[in-house]
């Protein structure tokens, strides 16, 4: 294999990887805010919630068409056996993002009868999240391929492993979403948030740590990749410090931080997404189809990473000033409206 | 019941497709609208265009999330559906989609924020800049959309190898051979879409003696647009006609009813294609007309049906019956144009009330020309999904039949309500109207009692 074919898919990996974790940290808290709502005791108090994401929550939704498109564009074989494989939960999940996304428009205009497009809002968000762990449970624990095709049946990811990594992301995005109200918005609404933030955390950290353990028992391949000498030493920072983040998030949440709790919440979700990466790696489809094999022709990836070189660093820049442009905390009442 | 999973993933991506293709077709067009608006304000200062601009900019935030939503169930379709499709021609067509997120919906998603919600956050200039590359993204989105929709329909710069196809040539791959003609009569699809729409709210409003200043922009502005692009959608129509005769004859032939290629070709205004028998029933045709339209000359001949073996003809009947309600619809928004234009140009056209009253329902026309053209193009592609390189057929994943038909009955339940609840209330902002005058919302609301909790919501809406 010439130096090109052998870096080109890991650069492409990569840049998936940095849209996948951009997707799910910024699309999370939006999720996670919806997942909460019905918490909230009253509308001023929802009005405030949604108003702390309506400006960007369709910005955030586009990493996921970035990662989606990304594997369609540098991977088509992988694409072509994860969509049918897990057909099911994909559509699920896009339906319930339909219902999500117009909930934000269609809420301010039905006021004031709103209240289906509350539940909409809330239980769009709940199926998309659950269904996208659903999604990367069903990924990892391995699709049945002949002949580089989907081989499976239609409910092979029905089983309790993807049930537990949804639960985990529906978890970790409310976890997310309530950490984000402690830093964007003030009043009552943030001590509330700081209240559900303390139940969260450790309900996320469990399951963390129950797939940390299923995954090695299951697959003797990550347990070697964790366990034998001298991976282990390498790679025994990675749940050190994951504890210390931990704790650094609970200490933000007990001691009053504003902002400490969110930022501490995104640092579990990539050391999270580091661990997983760390268990797979090189596969794109555990344990059939790696990077390599999976790899559409050096001048397709080539051709498009001119255009991601060129492309992300502008809309980093503008994402980052659209956030800034809404800075600051959205008070009870108050909207961009 | 034996089910055919090619079949059901058909019937669920054009449903899909058909329901997407109506928000963006609005949405390009509105995003360009409200954009002038807003530099027409900026230039004259009259404030009844920005608040002209602040009504479509809530119309156009509903059609917009519609259009988001289903958009972004159709790039992820191409891999539950169409996994083959992704696995033969990825390698050409992903790249172009690629494009399509990179340069247009990041852009359009993000500044959309600002364009929505920064009326007051932002100097009034950046708050233009901001609308105006909305309406760039809307458009660059659809220039990558008919780039890899067009290679489908006229592959160009690319080579087959073991049955997949790999990139040659990018430029020869995005600009080929139909996509100039392609783009352009799609683009000014979109544009005259809106104007219709923006023409026949103009005229209602007008009509029932509400907002006459407002409206009488609508209606100048709409009229102007519809009266001038109808004739030249027409023509670019003509030409891509054309194009496609050169590049897809049976596409042509489906959509004359063209049978036989020994003949010169009747004019088919009206006929029941017969398949099974090969001719058409009840016709009634201008003779020659057809020939006189593709070959210039009245005895001119082109490939009719029967040049082509059974398994590699299209359709005939949808195809030729969307083809004529396109053209009716021309024909429909040519006389709502031209008319008006005449009652303009005699200084009555704010007065008529006649004109008014009928003109006020064009609104639909441009969508119905919109599904009914792509019905056309798309379904006159097959049986092929990229001409000549893979058919229909071999493209599909996969998938249990009894998976896709689950999905399909789904998505047909969700997106009935969904969509037909937006247009609901799209009608609902329309019938609201443009109130209140176009003040600086203030930039920080003082902390409301919870009493006041409707009273917000409301003032919320009014002043988005």
């Amino acid at each position: 294999m010439d130096a090109i074919s052998l870096w080109l898919p890991v650069v492409w990996a990569a840049i998936i990887a940095v849209a996948v974790a951009l997707y799910v940290i910024l699309d999370g808290f939006d999720l996670g805010i919806a997942i909460l709502f019905p918490l909230a005791p009253n509308e001023v108090r929802r009005d405030q919630m949604m108003n702390s994401v309506a400006p960007f929550w369709d910005g955030n939704e586009t990493w996921l068409v970035l990662g989606g498109g990304g594997l369609f564009v540098a991977f088509p074989q992988a694409y072509a056996v994860i969509m049918p494989a897990l057909y099911l939960p994909m559509i699920i999940m896009l339906l319930g993002l339909v219902f999500r996304g117009v909930a934000f428009e269609f809420r301010w205009t039905a006021k004031p009868n709103h209240e289906l497009w509350d539940i909409a809002f809330t239980g769009g968000s709940m199926v998309a999240a659950f269904m996208q762990g659903v999604i990367l449970g069903g990924i990892l624990q391995g699709i049945k391929v002949e002949n580089g095709v989907f081989a499976g049946g239609p409910l092979d990811w029905f089983a309790p492993f993807p049930f537990i990594t949804g639960l985990s992301l529906l978890a970790g995005y409310a976890l997310l979403g309530s950490t984000w109200l402690i830093m964007k918005t003030e009043g009552t609404l943030a001590v509330e948030a700081r209240r559900w933030a303390k139940w969260l955390l450790p309900v996320v950290l469990v399951t963390m740590a129950i797939i940390s353990l299923w995954t090695p028992l299951a697959f003797d391949r990550i347990a070697e990749r964790w366990f034998s000498w001298p991976n282990i030493v390498y790679l025994a920072p990675v749940p050190i410090v994951t504890a210390f983040v931990a704790l650094l998030c609970w200490y933000g949440l007990v001691k009053g931080r504003e902002a400490m709790p969110f930022l501490s919440t995104i640092g579990l979700f990539l050391l999270g997404f580091l661990g997983l990466v760390i268990s797979n790696a090189p596969y794109l489809v555990p344990s059939s189809i790696t990077v390599w094999d999976a790899a559409a022709v050096p001048e397709s990836q080539i051709f498009t990473l001119v255009g991601v070189l060129i492309m992300l660093p502008l809309i980093l820049g503008y994402t980052a000033f659209v956030y800034w442009t809404f800075r600051g905390k959205v008070r009870e009442g108050e909207g961009y409206h | 019941m034996e089910l055919d999973p090619v079949l059901l993933s058909r019937i669920q991506f054009g449903f899909t497709v058909s329901f997407h293709i109506i928000f963006p077709s609005f949405t390009i067009g509105l995003a360009a609208f409200i954009a002038t608006l807003l530099v027409r304000w900026r230039i004259t200062g009259q404030e009844h265009l920005h608040r002209l601009a602040r009504f479509w900019t809530k119309i156009f935030a509903v059609s917009f999330a519609m259009g988001v939503v289903s958009g972004i169930v159709l790039s992820y379709e191409f891999g539950t559906n169409w996994s083959n499709f992704s696995v033969v021609v990825g390698n050409v067509i992903a790249p172009l989609i690629g494009y399509e997120v990179l340069t247009a919906f990041f852009l359009e998603a993000t500044f959309l924020g600002i364009m929505l919600f920064g009326w007051s956050r932002v100097p009034p200039n950046l708050h233009v800049l901001a609308a105006v590359l909305v309406a760039i993204g809307t458009s660059l989105s659809a220039f990558w959309i008919l780039a890899a929709n067009s290679w489908m329909q006229t592959p160009a710069g690319h080579e087959v190898r073991d049955g997949i196809a790999y990139p040659v040539d990018w430029i020869k791959i995005i600009f080929n051979p139909s996509f100039p003609y392609r783009f352009a009569h799609m683009f000014i699809a979109a544009y005259l879409t809106t104007s219709l729409v923006v023409l026949a709210v103009g005229a209602r409003y007008l009509a029932q003696g509400r907002f006459t200043e407002d409206a009488k922009t609508m209606l100048r502005m709409g009229l102007g647009m519809v009266a001038i692009l109808t004739p030249l959608q027409m023509y670019v129509g003509d030409v891509s006609g054309l194009n496609t005769e050169k590049h897809q004859p049976a596409k042509i032939a489906a959509i004359e009813a063209h049978w036989d290629g020994n003949k010169p070709g009747d004019l088919v205004l009206f006929a029941v294609p017969n398949e099974k028998e090969e001719r058409n029933d009840f016709e009634i045709s201008i003779p020659n007309g057809a020939s006189w339209i593709i070959t210039s000359k009245a005895d001119g001949l082109f490939p009719g049906l029967k040049d082509f073996p059974r398994d590699d003809r299209p359709p005939v009947i949808p195809v030729f019956f969307s083809f004529r309600i396109m053209v009716g619809m021309g024909v429909l928004m040519l006389i709502a144009g031209w008319v008006g234009a005449w009652l303009w140009f005699r200084g009555r056209l704010f007065t008529t009330k006649w004109y008014l009253e009928t003109v006020q329902y064009v609104w639909p026309l441009g969508f119905i020309a919109i599904l009914a053209g792509w019905y056309v193009t798309e379904i006159g592609r097959q049986p092929w999904v990229a001409y000549g390189i893979l058919r229909t057929a071999d493209a599909a994943s996969p998938v249990a039949p009894s998976a896709v038909l689950t999905t399909l009955v789904l998505f047909i339940l969700v997106y009935t309500c969904v969509f037909a609840t937006g247009i609901y209330y799209i009608n609902r902002l329309i019938e609201y109207g443009p109130k209140g005058a176009a003040v600086e919302t203030p930039d920080a609301l003082p902390s409301r009692p919870l009493s006041a909790a409707g009273e917000a919501a409301h003032e919320a809406i009014e002043q988005r």
